[in-house]
């Protein structure tokens, strides 16, 4: 049986990985590679890195990274945060990267979803949304959730699948940072209505959370960063709570 | 030991060159032809288009020379599917290897759980029966990223489940093949590599 899987979130800064508490107080806590691994080791399913560093000369350590990333991890991984070009995308890809996570620019410029598609194939793309819930309807967010766009959510997301991606993750900037679970009922209709797997982020807070993502939810797999980053919750903790409550994973 | 990972207009190849690293083995990534035929182990990776990926195997004639080789050869995912004798992405004839057909995961939305395509993520492989699984692999789960497959035929050496039975994993005479990535499979899939590096 397919199991879900349970994803950490790294945000990268200059080659590092940093926890941040609301974008503020970002502290650098160590390497990437090593905090992958022992993710890894733990049993996490696959890894997401976000690139958050905005300058040119961060993007070229980057790459290096993955490339290091690719070299020591032996599960999946997907890369993302500020990608723009095509040639960004090859460069990730030829340094190791399973996947591509595009966000603003896939807004910006939907086309790129076609061509990513067409050159690397469906199952190298993956598209972020950030979406904000505002009188009953969700609005797509661009530029880490700064600005609005025209974009509702599922017509989004429709169109990003028809257009070849080949799995979605949606974070609802309602939940994020809440700890409060998970915007089940946007993920469940996103799961009705897309034939891709969806990766369902922000607002997990406890282990129930987890279970509620996947049961009501109907997510494919749950992401997640400061709990697990600071130790709230561990992935062993997890999968052993999950596989009691009778939802597959892999040991 | 001599290892060659054909090179071809695929994507992810370096990734299994990367787990061999692991493993503390070194192979080269080639489409030199006398380097793959001199070699004492193939692989065979791939992720990608089936139709447009043949045409550029035929162009170069690396149908031909793959369809030759005489020492263990190992499919990885698309590696697998164009092993097959065809397949229905991009009604493609394929190099024909296995007898094996190449089928679409269908997502039927009137469905209560609609299964989701590509059937992306970690899944268990089971009935297992081959000197590559050696190692007690039975149940063990595998990554796999992909929306067609191979049915079930008599080359089959492992099985998965996703809305129906389909080959995990296919072997004739000297070739190997698995739809799963092993190079991304943990543990158990660096197992698999060790297993058919030292057939």
């Amino acid at each position: 049986m397919l199991a879900k899987r349970i994803i950490p979130c790294l945000d990268v800064r200059n080659g590092q990985t940093v926890k941040g508490i609301n974008f503020v107080n970002i502290r650098e806590v160590g390497d990437p590679v090593e905090m992958g691994a022992a993710y890894a080791e733990q049993g996490a399913d696959e890894l997401v890195f976000l690139d958050i560093t905005a300058s040119h000369e961060g993007r070229k350590t980057f790459v290096d990274l993955v490339k290091r990333i690719a070299l020591n991890l032996n599960i999946p991984f997907t890369v993302g945060g500020g990608i723009s070009e095509l040639s960004d995308i090859e460069a990730l890809l030829a340094a190791g990267a399973d996947k591509v996570s595009l966000n603003s620019a896939a807004i910006r410029n939907p086309d790129l979803i076609n061509q990513m598609a067409l050159n690397f194939g469906n199952q190298f793309v993956v598209i972020a949304i950030d979406a904000r819930e505002e009188n009953g309807k969700w609005t797509a967010y661009i530029n880490g959730g700064r600005i609005s766009t025209d974009k509702e959510l599922f017509t989004w997301a429709r169109e990003a699948e028809d257009r070849g991606a080949g799995e979605l993750l949606f974070t609802s900037m309602n939940h994020d940072g809440t700890k409060n679970g998970f915007a089940c009922d946007a993920l469940a209709r996103l799961s009705d209505e897309l034939s891709i797997p969806v990766i369902a982020s922000g607002g997990a807070g406890n282990m129930d959370h987890f279970v509620d993502v996947f049961t009501k939810g109907k997510a494919d797999a749950g992401l997640a960063a400061s709990i697990f980053h600071f130790n709230e919750i561990t992935v062993p903790q997890l999968k052993n709570y999950l596989a009691e409550k009778n939802i597959p994973v892999r040991f | 030991m001599k290892i060659a990972i054909i090179k071809y207009n695929a994507g992810n190849i370096m990734s299994v060159d990367y787990a061999l690293q692991r493993l503390g083995v070194k192979a080269e990534v080639t489409d030199d032809f006398d380097y793959i035929q001199s070699a004492d182990k193939v692989i065979f990776p791939g992720v990608g288009e089936a139709s447009t990926t043949m045409q550029y195997l035929r162009a170069k004639k690396l149908d031909q020379l793959i369809a030759g080789l005489k020492q263990p050869v190992l499919g990885i995912c698309l590696g697998l599917q164009l092993m097959c004798r065809r397949s229905e992405e991009g009604n493609t004839d394929c190099i024909g290897i296995f007898n094996e057909e190449v089928k679409k995961f269908i997502s039927d939305s009137s469905t209560e759980n609609r299964l989701k395509v590509p059937h992306m993520g970690w899944n268990s492989i089971r009935n297992v029966r081959s000197k590559l699984f050696a190692g007690d692999l039975e149940n063990q789960y595998a990554y796999f990223v992909h929306s067609f497959y191979a049915a079930t035929g008599k080359d089959t050496i492992a099985e998965c489940e996703y809305g129906i039975s389909f080959s995990a994993a296919l072997h004739r005479d000297n070739y190997y093949a698995t739809q799963f990535h092993p190079e991304k499979s943990g543990k158990p899939g660096a197992l698999i590599l060790k297993n058919f590096i030292e057939l």
